[in-house]
């Protein structure tokens, strides 16, 4: 059986893992290969880049820790942020990297999606939607507006539309965040999931507003999602991967627990 | 021994090459990429790897000239071990955009259709069928890192070695003499994914024994 896949997400800026409130005050928080190896061991079903370097200083840095992180971690790894063409793609899954998210470059050009899928596999191709909420009106449908560049712009796409267009255009894998909940360990918005995962094929992966294991349960559970993403809940050591897993198993979830290591 | 096991991994652009070579690497493995059939010359293994669609990975394996060299170095009964698309290339032909593939064993690729999710993304148990060296020192059910929409329906039942199953069950690894097919990517499923890449490893070393000498 398919199990529930766990995924630790670090933020690299200029080839290191950085934290930070809303992109502002990053702290150095280590080495991306380091982590990304740690992780695997306490057992990672995955791993996700954030590269949020700005643009004009990136190329070529991420790359390198994409070669480093694959040559000692032998776990799945997923590279998002930066990347806008065919050939930036190929570059960084020639490094070594699995899947490559889009966001705001597939909001801004939709064929890439495709173009990208046809030329590496729909597997090999996630979107990664932002999504708000939007006021609701008396009692009509909760609607999430789609926003880019980390949150700062908008856009007039509606997330749910936009999740079934982007896997229409070929995606193997959607990426949905809540802005909402983003950083505020208040939970998933399972609403949101739930309404997306309930209307594509692909797996959907959550993310935005892990506080404790019990949130990953209820965000496959309630959210339908496959895999769940997090952050800061592992950065700071607040929860560990094995605690989630722990959770997710009592809930009757499959997962895949690795042989605990030393207490 | 080990350290003298030579693997060529072939390179015809449809693979995360970095993974598998460090993993067989990191096992023992004295690893080099051959883009072309002159990089197999010397090897004790082949490695296909691969992710993706069946058809443009053909295009590259012609273009570069390997499709008929695999094809001999498997009729001459050398080991050689496909993963993911590389195991779905050894059989007749794909339904993925209806491409025709090696002809290394009966059978066709054909879609998972009655998936829950598609593509099947992600980690799931692979049962065994019957005992293989290629599992020692893997639990039964143990499991290992999944990402394809098809897999391989082989003519022959005997050559199956495991099953998993996601909507179907379908075939995850299987293997006739020195063919070995894995549908799951062990260079991907850490611990478990190195121990079957041992495993390989110490089947070519067993195999590159002298013919006069065994």
């Amino acid at each position: 059986m398919l199990a529930r896949r766990v995924i630790p997400c670090l933020d690299v800026a200029n080839g290191r893992v950085v934290k930070g409130t809303k992109f502002l005050d990053l702290t150095d928080e280590g080495d991306p290969a380091e982590l990304a190896e740690r992780y695997a061991h306490e057992g990672a079903d995955e791993i996700v880049f954030l590269d949020i370097t700005a643009a004009h200083e990136r190329r070529g840095t991420m790359l390198e820790v994409v070669r480093r992180t694959a040559s000692r971690a032998f776990v799945p790894l997923t590279v998002g942020g930066g990347v806008r063409s065919v050939d930036e793609m190929r570059d960084v899954l020639r490094a070594g990297a699995d899947k490559v998210s889009f966001n705001t470059a597939a909001v801004a050009t939709p064929s890439l999606l495709t173009d990208c899928a046809e030329r590496f596999g729909s597997q090999a191709v996630v979107c990664a939607i932002d999504a708000r909420r939007l006021p609701c009106e008396n009692d009509a449908r909760q609607r999430w507006e789609v926003v880019t560049h980390g949150g700062r712009r908008t856009t007039d796409l509606d997330a749910i539309d936009w999740a079934i267009r982007a896997v229409e255009l070929g995606v193997g894998e959607l990426l949905v965040t809540s802005m909402d909940r983003d950083g505020t360990r208040s939970g998933f918005d399972t609403e949101l999931l739930s309404a997306i995962a309930t209307r594509v094929r692909v797996p959907v992966i959550a993310s935005g507003g892990a506080g404790g294991p019990d949130d990953f349960v209820t965000a496959v559970r309630d959210g339908k999602a496959d895999a769940v993403l997090a952050a800061s809940i592992f950065h700071r050591r607040m929860h560990s991967i094995a605690e989630v897993k722990a959770a997710m198993a009592a809930a009757g979830l499959p997962v895949r627990r690795i042989e605990e290591s030393v207490a | 021994m080990r350290g003298a096991v030579k693997i060529a991994v072939l390179d015809y652009g449809a693979a995360n090459m970095v993974s598998i070579t460090k993993a067989l690497a990191t096992v023992g493995a004295e690893v080099v990429v051959a883009e072309d059939p002159a990089g197999m010359v010397g090897a004790n293994a082949i490695v296909i790897p691969g992710v993706g669609a069946a058809a443009p990975a053909m295009v590259h394996l012609r273009e570069r000239g390997l499709a008929e060299p695999i094809r001999e170095w498997v009729r001459a009964g050398r080991p050689c071990l496909g993963i993911c698309l590389g195991f779905q290339l050894f059989f007749d032909a794909s339904d993925e955009a209806d491409a025709e593939a090696l002809g290394l064993l009966a059978g066709r690729t054909v879609g998972l259709m009655d998936a829950p999710t598609l593509p099947h993304i992600g980690w799931n148990s692979v049962d065994a069928v019957r005992e293989h060296p290629l599992f020692d020192g893997v639990a039964d059910g143990s499991y290992f890192y999944f990402v394809h929409s098809f897999a391989p329906a082989p003519s022959d039942e005997s050559i199956v070695v495991a099953r998993t199953t996601h909507g179907r069950s379908f075939v995850s690894a299987a293997a006739k003499g020195s063919l070995y097919g894995l549908q799951f990517h062990p260079e991907k499923s850490s611990d478990a994914g190195l121990q079957v890449l041992a495993n390989f490893v110490g089947l070519v070393a067993g195999a590159a024994v002298p013919a006069e000498v065994a």
